[in-house]
Parts: structure tokens; sequence; C-alpha cells
């Protein structure tokens, strides 16, 4: 049975946000099938009663000394948008036209 | 080819700080040689030759000037594209990033420069490190000096192939899966992964935060522990950078290079005795433990049960990190943005800016990552995997009660020709086998290169404790010392 099917992968692009072709669906649905297949293999651990790690360092709450540090200048930042405007990132509309 | 370009960086750092040769003359060489190859190599995206040679002048007038600098002082380097350099281009092998010149550079290239290295160009890689090979840049593959109708591994195979041909005496490689030691192993050339959080992350452009650590790459050991003193240590701008004293690598190195390792534990993992690698990797592999064992070194077979389940969590585990890592590269702040036409929405715009900028594999781990954090799949996937990590790390803290270090092969295969593993994105994962355990660990691990199979080189890996990285430079410098020396490939 395959692990994951093409309307599967064509609802995780979408969530992903990744406007892929039928194409890369016919492609991916079964590379991701063989992929999934394989790292499943993980469920064979007994480890009910392990904890996960999420981190080879333990560390919690770094926090630095509270100091003013210089920053980037606004024409620094926006220096590799795609369409700077007035000292802001312009963006497409975000709301739905109204009817 | 001159002498210059064949010297290794601590010949190469005494001659410029004795004045027997300048740093610019060094640069130069380099630029030559890379003017001269890199046509057949493509280990660069990006050469800044004006760059490299004004700081090289800079480091010519402070020794000019009676300053004391560094042992590597002048000496060239390349960088893998991953990594921010102000002003100079950084793609990450990707084309949502083709032309962004970032603002400001990563603590490790101001290391870099507070060190008086030259930094020579960007080299290439799989596109954000997702890779084994570095046929997924989005750029075209670089190709591995040993035989060019070959991969050089990946990610960092531009790293490894700039130090292979002679373009660069030093890289820095970045290590999430094993992108430092791989192409290290398959270019016949020394890759090191420090301890994670030994190495600084600022400026790094992320693929698997918990995982990704940067990390020197050189044509010897000694090299490779120079670089490492140079970029190791704290970094308050990287909240995950470890608070502690760097180890002593350069003198373990130079311990290690004596052929002395009496008294030195090393243990043979049971579970990677040789299923799935080729035979040839083997044989080189079996013939440096018994060279080992002259050396005085006690073997001790060690089991590490885990081990087997490390490449299905670590491809659980990257993915996952990375499909969130990604989600910056949105069409708004930097890089390519596509079908802004007035009327589209941002979300549209931002698929169609995903879209196009990302290649397959890229967009694949970002599926199987959205996938195994989905709330369906999360404890089956993500959670169960990060338990695997706990019991490997088990496996690692045991190992390490009995001996002092660990070693397998460094990848289960040569390098394998371009072609050959891309349709099967499965089979390209395997190169990682023997690497992740590591780097789900967080310890230290080293290639270097232990003879030839069919003409083509083969690593030997070393892993270490956590913070134990002197360790693994002390038995990898005796690997170097009994099996070093590999004729250098023909250009």
């Amino acid at each position: 049975m395959a692990a994951i099917s093409r309307d599967e992968v064509a609802h995780l692009a979408r969530l992903s946000r990744l406007a892929v072709t039928e194409q890369e669906l016919d492609t991916f649905a079964g590379q991701l099938d063989v992929i999934l297949q394989s790292v499943a293999r993980v469920g064979e651990v007994a480890a009910e009663d392990i904890p996960p790690t999420s981190h080879s360092v333990p560390l919690v709450n770094v926090l630095r000394e509270d100091e003013p540090q210089p920053c980037l200048t606004p024409a620094e930042a926006l220096s590799g948008a795609p369409d700077p405007f007035e000292d802001r990132f312009r963006v497409p509309r975000i709301l739905e036209e109204e009817e | 080819v001159s002498d210059l370009i064949k010297s290794s960086a601590a010949e190469l750092g005494s001659l410029i700080a004795s004045g027997q040769a300048s740093a610019v003359e060094v640069a130069q060489a380099h630029l030559d040689q890379i003017a001269a190859v890199d046509g057949r190599v493509h280990a660069f995206l990006h050469v800044d030759s004006e760059g490299a040679l004004a700081a090289a002048r800079a480091v010519d007038e402070r020794i000019a000037a009676g300053e004391k600098l560094g042992p590597l002082a002048g000496v060239p380097i390349s960088v893998k594209d991953v990594l921010a350099t102000k002003g100079i281009p950084t793609t990450a092998g990707s084309k949502i990033l083709e032309g962004w010149r970032p603002p400001y550079d990563a603590t490790l290239v101001e290391r870099l420069r507070d060190g008086g290295l030259v930094m020579l160009g960007k080299t290439n890689m799989d596109e954000f490190a997702m890779g084994s090979s570095t046929e997924y840049s989005a750029y075209g593959p670089t190709l591995n000096p040993w035989d060019l109708t070959r991969i050089p591994g990946g990610s960092g195979g531009g790293s490894a192939a700039s130090l292979a041909a002679y373009e660069a005496p030093l890289a820095i490689g970045t290590d999430t899966g094993g992108s430092i030691r791989q192409p290290g192993a398959v270019t016949g050339t020394v890759g090191a992964k420090p301890t994670y959080g030994g190495t600084s992350r600022y400026g790094l452009i992320a693929f698997s935060s918990s995982l990704d650590t940067p990390g020197p790459c050189a044509r010897t050991v000694e090299d490779a522990a120079l670089l490492h003193a140079v970029i190791a240590g704290h970094d308050p701008r990287d909240s995950t950078s470890i608070d502690a004293p760097v180890p002593d690598v350069v003198s373990a190195a130079r311990l290690g290079a004596t052929g002395d390792l009496t008294g030195v534990k090393v243990g043979l993992v049971r579970e990677f005795s040789g299923e799935g690698a080729e035979s040839g990797v083997m044989g080189a592999f079996r013939d440096t433990v018994e060279a080992l064992t002259k050396l005085g070194a006690e073997m001790v077979e060690i089991s590490c049960p885990h081990f087997g389940y490390a490449l299905p969590a670590y491809y659980l585990i990257a993915p996952s990190e990375c499909s969130s890592n990604l989600a910056r590269f949105d069409g708004v702040r930097f890089g390519l943005r596509v079908g802004d036409d007035g009327n589209r929405a941002l979300e549209e715009v931002m698929s169609l800016t995903r879209e196009a900028g990302f290649g397959p594999e890229v967009k694949r781990r970002i599926i199987i990552g959205t996938y195994a954090l989905s709330s369906g799949y999360y404890d089956a996937y993500y959670g169960q995997a990060q338990k695997v990590r706990t019991l490997i790390t088990r496996d690692f803290t045991s190992a390490f009660e009995q001996v002092d270090v660990l070693v397998s092969p460094t990848t289960p295969f040569v390098a394998f020709e371009l072609g050959s593993r891309t349709s099967d994105p499965y089979q390209m994962y395997l190169a990682d086998l023997f690497t992740i355990p590591t780097n789900l660990y967080g310890g230290p691990a080293i290639s270097v290169p232990c003879g030839l199979s069919s003409g083509l080189p083969v690593g030997f890996q070393v892993m270490a404790p956590t913070l134990g990285d002197d360790r693994m430079y002390r038995v990898a410098a005796a690997v170097e010392s009994v099996m070093g020396g590999l004729a250098a490939p023909t250009l």
C-alpha cells in the first residue's frame, strides 16, 4: 500500500505554498512514497518511554545583556527586497477585494 | 603547477610571515589556478579577485609594519555559498537567492578576516545544502577533480573540489548530515565537523537548525586544525553556541602526526562493519584499522544498536526543520518574487515564487517535513524520530564510556558518476549512512583520506565525544601519517 497518495502530495504542496505542476506531482508522488516508506522504519523502534531530543545542546533561556548594538540602516535592510517602497517592504494584497 | 598552490596552509602561513612570499603573490597564484581549471571543475559560484587581492595587500602591509598576525594570515580560503558575505553574492545554490548581496557578514566570515585569511570566492553546493553530489545546485554541478565524469560529493562539493584542484588550500563547509565529511572523502581531502555549537551559525543560511554545523576543510589534518582554531568558539549572536573553551585541536593534530597511538582505545562500530558499503571502501578501511593497531591503538568492537535507524530519523528531522526554516523565502524581504502583477494576492505570489525559486530536492524535503509535522502524523514520524535521536545519543554516550573514539568508513561508496542517483532520491540519501549518527548526537567527526579504491579516494571517519574535538584530530593525524600522501589528481 502506498504511504502517500498523489492527492495528499497536492494538499501538502498547497500547505507549503508551492504551486507545483501536474508533472511534478506525478514525479513527486512516487518518489515521496519511496522516501516515506523508508523513513517509516523509525516506527520499528520501541521508544514508548523514551524522552524526545530536539537538540543536542540542552540550553534554556539564553539571554544577552540588554545593551544597544549597532543594527542595519533601513537602506541596508531593504537592499535585497524585491519591491521596496518608502523605507518599507511592499507586498501584494493580503485581503480579498470587496465585491 | 606552481609550488605555492601545492603548499599546505601551514607552509604558506610561515612563508608569508617570514617574508619569503607575499600574500598578494600567494593569492594571485591561486586566482591563476582558478582561471586555469575552474571552467572544468566549477567549484566556484563567485570569484572575488579584487576583494582577495585587496585583503592580501592589507595583510602584506600589516606584516611590513611589524604586526604579529595569526598562523594563517595571508592564506587564501574558499567559502561555501551558504554563509552570508557582506556585499558579495550569496545564493545557497538556489535561484530564489540569485543576485542577493547580504547586508552583513556571518560570524565565521568575520573570524576569517580577523585571522587575516584571504577569501577567494564562494563555492558551489547542493541547493540549501540538501544533497550529496552538488547535482542539486541550481547553477550546475561541480565535477570531481579526480574524474570529471564523477560527483565531488555534497552538499559542500565546491569547497572540497576547490582543495583537490589546488584552487585553494583551505575552505569552509557546513555539515548537517555529512556535507563536509562525504565531499572530503570522495575528493581525497580532509573535512571536519566540529562539535555542534562549537562553531557559530550566525549568518549561516539555515537548513536544519538543530544539526547545521560549519567547519574546516583542508588538504591536511594540521591545516584543518589550524582553521578550526580560527573559526571556533563562543558567539553571543548564536544562542546555541557553546560557551566553553575550544579544545586544543592544533596540538592534538601535531601529537597524532608523530604516529604514536599508545593507550588510545578505538571503537569499531559493529553495525557499520560492511553492510551497504563497497568492498573497495571496506578494504581500505580495514587496512587503516590494521595500521592504527601497529601504531599502538587498542581496537574494541562496539555495538551501537540504534545507528541503523539514524538515516530514517534524520530524513524526518532535517526535512521537518527545513520546511519551517525555508518559510522565510516568501518573496517579501529578499530574493526572488514571481507573479506580482498587481492583481494576484500575496498567497498566490508566494506559491508562484517558491515554485519558481526552489529546485526539486528542496521541494521534496519541504513536502516531507510538512507531512511529518502535520497533526495526524506528528507522533508517528517527527515525534518518533526525536525519540530515536535520544537512543542514538545514548549509544554514543555508552560507547564513549568504553573507547576514546569510534571509527568507520566516511561514506559507503567512492565518487559515483553524475546522474546515477538523481532519479531515485533515496539512493542519494544512502551516501550519508555513516555520517548521520554523529549529527543527531552532536559530537565532532572528521574524514581523512585512507587510500584509493579503483583509483578513487576513500575516506576514514573518526567520531569523538561532544567537545572532544582534539581526540578526533589526534587519531586523524595518525591515520594521515601512515595512509596519507595520495597522488594528486591530474587536471
